[in-house]
């Protein structure tokens, strides 16, 4: 954080935290400002009172309703712009079609624990739309408003930025879930898979898998200098977590290290944990710790460096 | 107008690294007033102007805006002071209504979206995309989200940058309006014309610092240490009937021309005086400097790199 910060931080800025009085300018070297300032950890934000954060995040002079507005406008932009929604909705479907016409995929095999391919990649197809808007939908609009100027404006208004970083989380969050329930209703009805068996485990697994992907998108926007820079890291992103959720190879075939590493990737530990929901079990303890240490590391460090300016 | 300062800035500095885009910088706005900041790019003026928003936080100095401190009440000043600042974009694929819808909803008390886009000749966008704006579009439609807040104070950056002359008078007459209903305006500008037309006073800022500040005319004034006039007599007359007034500096004749430099109400006073002599002053003609001589005797420098067309 740089002295050219918004003053709406997520973390507590080191001026908000003087006393109300303003202090003379020879109390106040400007030298000392950056030393306080690189001070801070990512936890200092620990520090928040609940009382303080509610006046950052929801000043009494931002007027509620606004925030429906905003979400409004966001979920149009998502409509207008409807990347995130073909490759989202789209492409996991045409896979599927694509893969219902393999007969072997409905043949059950040994090499993948008595299962078939088609049940073995529908976990890896939800992985992956979550990647995809994770990833590729997420942060790119998140840089463009940060360069445009379109955060600097709000943050004149009595509506705080975050209010749109909040609204694009909840659009996306929305065309996460209705595009994974076509995946999932189409796979069941169209392509005969079976009904998954332990549906609480299964969205217990998919809403920890979306906390992780959100982070690193986040993190992707917090510091990608432009959208240009957001969509080359999400795309590098994509593709090596894309390989060990299985989508080339899947994990029951992959060797002991090759299993080893796709077990502490988030997607890995997603397909694992989505897996045995739908077999039936409740997915162990590893996979979704590993998906809350996503959500939490890479949500801190995007709450660190997340810039409004 | 009031006495009680809408906008009090008081020894603001500000560095980037070791520029000081800012230095020790004090104005006082008076409620109501149309206030002018202005020099040329690089002046500081901006910078000075998202710290009374409370976007930047002052190395030194502080800033009252309605008795609110902009960092530590930003809330409370962003409900009451509108903003339009420069290179600042919205979304390209968002029309024109739905983002005034979407602001208006961030205020308790909104301006009527109708009577604020009539009068900046955007009623017949509403439903145009962002993208599909001009750029002078593009601006009336900044302004317009400054004001659809019915701010007490509204500050605004470069607003004419890019219109047409048209729109550019049309604009001075919307502010004006807004004026007349009590705002007080901070305008930035480095357009002279705008600042002659609009401003009651104005603060000249160059490398960060205050070089003048005074009315538009009184700036000139003081720039051209006076006035001065020409004309041609209609008859002899000796030149102590001018000299003798206390307006009067100097009298010298150029052939048929006779020059008189002054102050105060110089023309008036010498065309009297001349007539109560029985001389009729002809093709009177009036050397006006302007805030751009006040601004190059000032700095040196001139305020425009290339002349805008007015």
């Amino acid at each position: 954080m740089n002295t050219h910060t918004l003053p709406r931080p997520k973390g507590p800025h080191p001026k908000t935290q003087l006393p109300k009085t303003q202090l003379p300018k020879t109390q106040l070297p400007k030298t000392q400002l950056p030393k306080t300032q690189s001070s801070k950890t990512p936890l200092s934000g620990t520090r928040f009172s609940v009382a303080r954060l509610t006046r950052t995040l929801l000043p009494e002079t931002a007027p509620r309703a606004a925030f429906g507005q905003i979400v409004r406008n966001e979920a149009r932009l998502a409509w207008r712009l409807p990347a995130g929604l073909i490759f989202g909705i789209g492409l996991p479907v045409l896979l599927l079609i694509i893969f219902n016409q393999i007969p072997s995929f409905h043949q059950t095999q040994a090499g993948l624990g008595g299962l078939t391919p088609f049940d073995v990649y529908v976990p890896i197809l939800i992985a992956m739309v979550i990647a995809i808007i994770a990833l590729i939908s997420l942060p790119g609009p998140l840089v463009t408003y940060r360069d445009q100027g379109i955060l600097r404006r709000l943050a004149t208004t009595p509506v705080p930025p975050s209010w749109v970083l909040a609204a694009q989380l909840v659009v996306a969050f929305c065309i996460t879930i209705a595009s994974l329930l076509i995946l999932i209703v189409v796979s069941i009805t169209a392509f005969g898979l079976d009904v998954p068996k332990n549906p609480g485990a299964l969205v217990l697994a998919i809403v920890l898998s979306i906390a992780a992907m959100f982070a690193i998108g986040l993190c992707i926007a917090a510091v990608a200098r432009s959208g240009i820079a957001a969509r080359a890291i999400g795309a590098a992103a994509f593709y090596p977590m894309l390989f060990f959720s299985g989508m080339w190879f899947p994990r029951e075939l992959m060797s002991g290290v090759l299993q080893g590493i796709s077990n502490v990737t988030p997607l890995g530990a997603a397909v694992e944990a989505i897996q045995d929901s739908m077999q039936g079990q409740f997915p162990p303890a590893e996979p979704l710790l590993v998906l809350v240490g996503y959500a939490l590391v890479f949500g801190l460090i995007a709450r660190r460096f997340f810039r409004w300016e | 107008m009031k006495t009680q300062a809408a906008v009090e800035i008081s020894h603001l500095s500000k560095a980037y690294g070791n520029v000081a885009a800012v230095d020790d910088v004090s104005l006082s706005v008076a409620e109501g007033e149309i206030f002018g900041i202005l020099g040329p790019n690089g002046a500081g003026k901006t910078t000075t102007v998202e710290c009374v928003l409370g976007l930047r936080i002052p190395d030194a100095g502080s800033i009252s805006v309605l008795g609110l401190d902009p960092v530590r009440d930003a809330g409370e000043l962003h409900a009451i002071v509108g903003a339009q600042l420069q290179e600042s974009a919205l979304p390209a694929k968002l029309r024109v209504g739905e983002i005034l819808a979407e602001y208006r909803s961030f205020y308790r008390e909104p301006a009527d979206v109708g009577e604020l886009i009539e009068g900046l000749g955007l009623a017949g966008k509403v439903k145009d995309y962002y993208r599909s704006l001009s750029g002078g579009q593009r601006q009336r439609l900044s302004i317009a989200l400054a004001l659809i807040g019915r701010p007490k104070v509204a500050v605004l950056d470069e607003m004419t940058s890019g219109l047409d002359p048209q729109a550019r008078r049309d604009t001075w007459d919307l502010i004006e309006s807004v004026r007349d209903r009590g705002v007080t305006i901070l305008l930035v500008t480095h357009f002279m014309e705008e600042a002659e037309r609009l401003c009651d006073r104005v603060a000249l800022i160059d490398s960060g610092q205050v070089v003048a500040l005074d009315t538009p005319a009184g700036l000139a004034a003081q720039a051209s240490g006076g006035k001065s006039m020409r004309f041609v007599p209609s008859a002899p007359f000796d030149d102590r009937l001018l000299t003798e007034l206390p307006e009067v500096g100097t009298v010298t004749r150029n052939g048929s021309h006779v020059v008189v430099t002054g102050t105060g109400e110089l023309v008036n006073t010498v065309i009297l005086t001349l007539a109560t002599s029985g001389v009729a002053a002809r093709d009177v003609q009036l050397d006006t400097s302007s805030l751009e001589d006040a601004f190059v005797k000032l700095t040196g420098r001139h305020l425009q790199k290339e002349g805008i067309p007015a």
